[in-house]
């Protein structure tokens, strides 16, 4: 690719356990239309991120107009995705996708103060659509990999956003280490269930 | 073959078309030069040159000029320059308009470029398979993608060689994040050697045009750590979505909106995983071939590399 080129940025693999932490957001310019960036406490910046997971729930939280919110769970936290009449089209999906069902978003990372002070952190997303297992299990191989490898380089002299991470949290990364573990972990369980049924199955097949 | 001859019959090739003059008497005169007067060949080369220049009428510039730097296939990165090229055609395609004679892929071990010649140019045919050496040819570029054209001026010679025609593939993979705009049904100018896609009924080079309908994805595949955009040509993403350029066009009539194409396509194919390969042709790879990856993934070796930590 060349450099020149103005490039697409990466649309970051975060854990639901993360990204709800990364209560920071930030602009790398004065610019008004500058990207909005959120921090992640393992020491990247996200203008987006990509995620995968059960969606468990929809609501039309609205008042005035249709404000749909979404619940979407992986296996380490719940993502809230809210999408209103400027997404037009992840708000059709959250209002057609019947739940529980396997969803992948692609979206920008928001935070909110509320009232009482705390920071709520959500996805505003830009496509929401209906994947398979297999979609699922993926993406939760992969966003392991990647935080794993972003809590490796976390020390690396020059990792600018790493140092920002410790300034701006005080975060043990222990913890993203662990719940990638658990993800990882989780994904085994559930092909041994799926192996035990397919031993049942040809059990059967063999009997009949 | 003499020194002399080749220079003679390589002047001979530049001026055929503006002097009726042959090799010999070519010859004779770069012999005066270098014999009796015992000037070097290149310079009395210039001589003779500047010589027929002046009784033909005519600028150097309109000359095929001889010393072209002899280039590769994936080197060409600039317009407008005269360059020397010994490439096998791979590939030829149908001309899009009558201008235009031969259309194509030339390859050497460095990779592909596409080739045009023209009508008016009055040159030998290519064939397919074949090796040739072009002398003079233009390169060009549109939209960050190079060719070589071939023009009046330009010698073919066939080589009897085989060229191993070099893998400027790429594969990469990721999740499809994004079906940009210019995707699905679009309209592209039919004008000769054009293409381009039309904006709302208006090409840029051409203003408002009857557009001729083709299908296609403009895509970016994410891996979380590299964007790649791709783009998908009719056969690709019939191949991937099973929509027929013809059932497009259907489905676009009975909405009475071109965009229903692309809308059903982002609902069905983002968010999900691909491999594509193909080559690469300024920051795209072109999909010769897509697969969804949708065999189950192995998180062992993450798991004991996180567990180490």
């Amino acid at each position: 690719m060349s450099e020149s080129a103005p490039t697409r940025e990466v649309a970051r693999r975060v854990f639901a356990d993360e990204f709800n932490d990364a209560t920071f957001t930030f602009k790398e310019s004065d610019d008004e239309r500058a990207p909005l960036y959120s921090l992640l406490p393992t020491g990247a910046k996200a203008n987006r991120v990509f995620l995968v997971g059960t969606l468990t729930e929809t609501e039309d939280v609205g008042e005035d107009s249709e404000y749909w919110r979404g619940r979407v769970v992986d296996p380490t936290g719940t993502f809230f995705v809210y999408a209103g009449q400027y997404q037009p089209d992840a708000a059709n999906a959250l209002r057609e996708l019947d739940t529980p069902a396997y969803v992948a978003i692609v979206g920008k990372p928001r935070a909110y103060e509320t009232e009482d002070g705390t920071v709520n952190v959500s996805v505003r997303p830009e496509s929401i659509t209906e994947v398979d297992t297999a979609t699922r299990d993926r993406w939760v191989v992969e966003t392991a990999a990647r935080t794993v490898e972003r809590i490796e380089a976390f020390d690396e002299e020059g990792n600018e956003y790493a140092r920002r991470a410790e300034e701006e949290y005080d975060l043990p990364l222990r913890r993203y280490t662990q719940a990638a573990i658990d993800a990882l972990e989780s994904l085994d369980e559930a092909d041994g269930d799926d192996g035990s049924a397919d031993a049942r199955d040809e059990g059967v097949a063999e009997s009949v | 073959m003499s020194d002399i001859q080749q220079t003679a019959e390589q002047l001979h090739d530049q001026f055929s078309e503006h002097l009726d003059v042959d090799v010999k008497e070519i010859k004779e005169r770069l012999e005066r030069y270098v014999d009796e007067y015992k000037i070097p060949l290149d310079e009395a080369r210039r001589s003779v040159e500047s010589h027929y220049l002046d009784e033909a009428g005519i600028e150097r510039d309109e000359l095929g000029r001889g010393g072209n730097p002899t280039v590769q296939a994936a080197d060409v990165d600039a317009p407008d320059e005269w360059v020397d090229i010994t490439a096998k055609v791979v590939d030829l395609w149908d001309p899009r308009s009558d201008s235009v004679a031969q259309v194509g892929l030339l390859g050497d071990e460095s990779g592909t470029i596409k080739f045009t010649k023209w009508a008016a140019s009055d040159l030998d045919e290519l064939d397919e398979g074949k090796v040739y050496h072009l002398g003079n040819v233009v390169t060009d570029e549109y939209q960050g993608r190079y060719s070589v054209k071939l023009n009046r001026t330009t010698t073919i010679t066939e080589v009897d060689e085989d060229i191993e025609v070099g893998d400027d593939e790429t594969t990469v993979e990721g999740a499809l994040v994004d079906i940009q705009s210019g995707s699905g049904l679009i309209k592209r100018c039919p004008e000769e050697d054009c293409t381009r896609v039309l904006q709302n009924g208006r090409c840029s080079e051409h203003g408002e045009v009857e557009g001729e309908f083709d299908l296609r994805i403009k895509g970016v595949l994410d891996d979380g750590t590299e964007v790649h955009e791709i783009i998908l040509n009719e056969e690709a993403t019939t191949e991937l979505t099973g929509v027929t350029l013809e059932e497009a066009k259907q489905q676009a009539m009975d909405a009475l909106d071109t965009t229903v194409v692309a809308d059903e396509m982002r609902e069905t194919l983002l968010g999900k995983y691909y491999r594509v390969s193909g080559p690469t042709l300024g920051r795209y790879v072109l999909a010769n071939d897509i697969d969804e990856l949708n065999d189950p993934v192995d998180g062992e070796s993450v798991l004991i590399k996180a567990r180490s930590m």
